[in-house]
């Protein structure tokens, strides 16, 4: 393996780890939350109701 | 308030990542050379200090409203990889980490492994410890500088960090032994509630969002990641019809 693929490989783990769905869902609703602030709505409620689908989602695929 | 929590969680994850980090040090010291082993921390230690003196001043000079979008997304995805493993073993579907485990088998390795001299080291002893406190310290400095310098006090964070750091090389000392009884597991799952608490309110303030009672909101959002996150424990352990 060469060096820049394990420097690769190596921050994914760090940063992404076991579940990638979980990182492209987080992006997902803070595109969303930003999206609400933009049009002075309230955001605030929705990250915390991604963080339990998402968890919810990466658990039961694990225990399946 | 928040200075409480962000010296709690740097204090909890540094010791967490310190012991696991002692174990893999103390069994190359113990079956092949301490000098060697010693000098593989000294190493690694000096490389973290590099890469927090470099980070640090660069990150304080980002736009606080970027830098908490940036440091809440990362610090958002590393925290619900945290908890994710922590409901997993809590509930019984993975392992607990074992540090008495961990440290049979780093000495089997340690002990299999054949004699090469660098420098006058042994080079097993110094790469495995050298790439041990490095990769486990690395996961403490990216929480000091991320949690630091979105609070802007990197110091406060680093004292936290610090204090456990100390805590763990001296209970190491004394023990000589791994410390097998740290509640390791608990504070895991303590940690990935903070990192994800902190993701949580971070990220959302930098995309321009405005929390209910500002900062005093930080409690309620710690509040909702315990209960949701003890609540997927008792569903998990409830057995697999309960989640699937």
């Amino acid at each position: 393996m060469s060096a820049l693929r394990r420097f690769g490989t190596f921050w994914w783990d760090f940063v992404i780890g076991d579940d990638w769905r979980i990182a492209a869902g987080v992006a997902i609703a803070l595109g969303a939350t930003a999206a609400l602030a933009a049009a002075d709505e309230p955001a605030w409620w929705l990250l915390p109701i991604a963080v339990a689908t998402l968890l919810y989602f990466s658990l039961r695929r694990e225990v399946r | 308030m928040t200075a409480v929590f962000l010296v709690l969680s740097a204090f909890l994850a540094s010791a967490v990542e310190m012991v696991e980090a002692l174990t893999i040090v103390l069994a190359v010291g113990v079956t092949r050379d301490w000098r060697s082993a010693l000098s593989g921390v000294g190493a690694a230690t000096l490389s973290l200090a590099a890469i927090v003196a470099a980070l640090g001043p660069a990150l304080t000079l980002i736009p606080i409203d970027t830098l908490r979008l940036v440091v809440g997304a990362l610090l958002l995805v590393f925290g619900l990889q945290w908890l994710r493993k922590a409901i997993l073993r809590a509930s019984g579907y993975v392992s607990l980490h074992d540090e008495e485990a961990a440290f049979a088998r780093e000495t089997a390795e340690a002990r299999a492994a054949g004699l090469e001299r660098r420098a006058g080291l042994d080079w097993y002893a110094f790469t495995i410890a050298f790439k041990g406190v490095l990769l486990e310290g690395l996961e403490v400095a990216f929480i000091v500088l991320s949690f630091g310098s979105t609070q802007g006090s990197i110091p406060l964070a680093a004292l936290g960090a610090g204090v456990a750091v100390v805590l763990v090389a001296v209970a190491g000392l004394v023990a000589h032994a791994p410390l097998a009884r740290v509640p390791e597991n608990t504070l895991k799952f303590a940690v990935g509630t903070m990192l994800t608490t902190f993701g949580i309110f971070w990220a959302a303030e930098g995309t321009g969002a405005h929390w209910p009672g500002g900062d005093a909101s930080l409690p309620a959002v710690l509040g909702f990641v315990l209960l949701l996150s003890v609540a997927f424990v008792a569903l998990l352990r409830r057995g697999r019809p309960a989640i699937a």
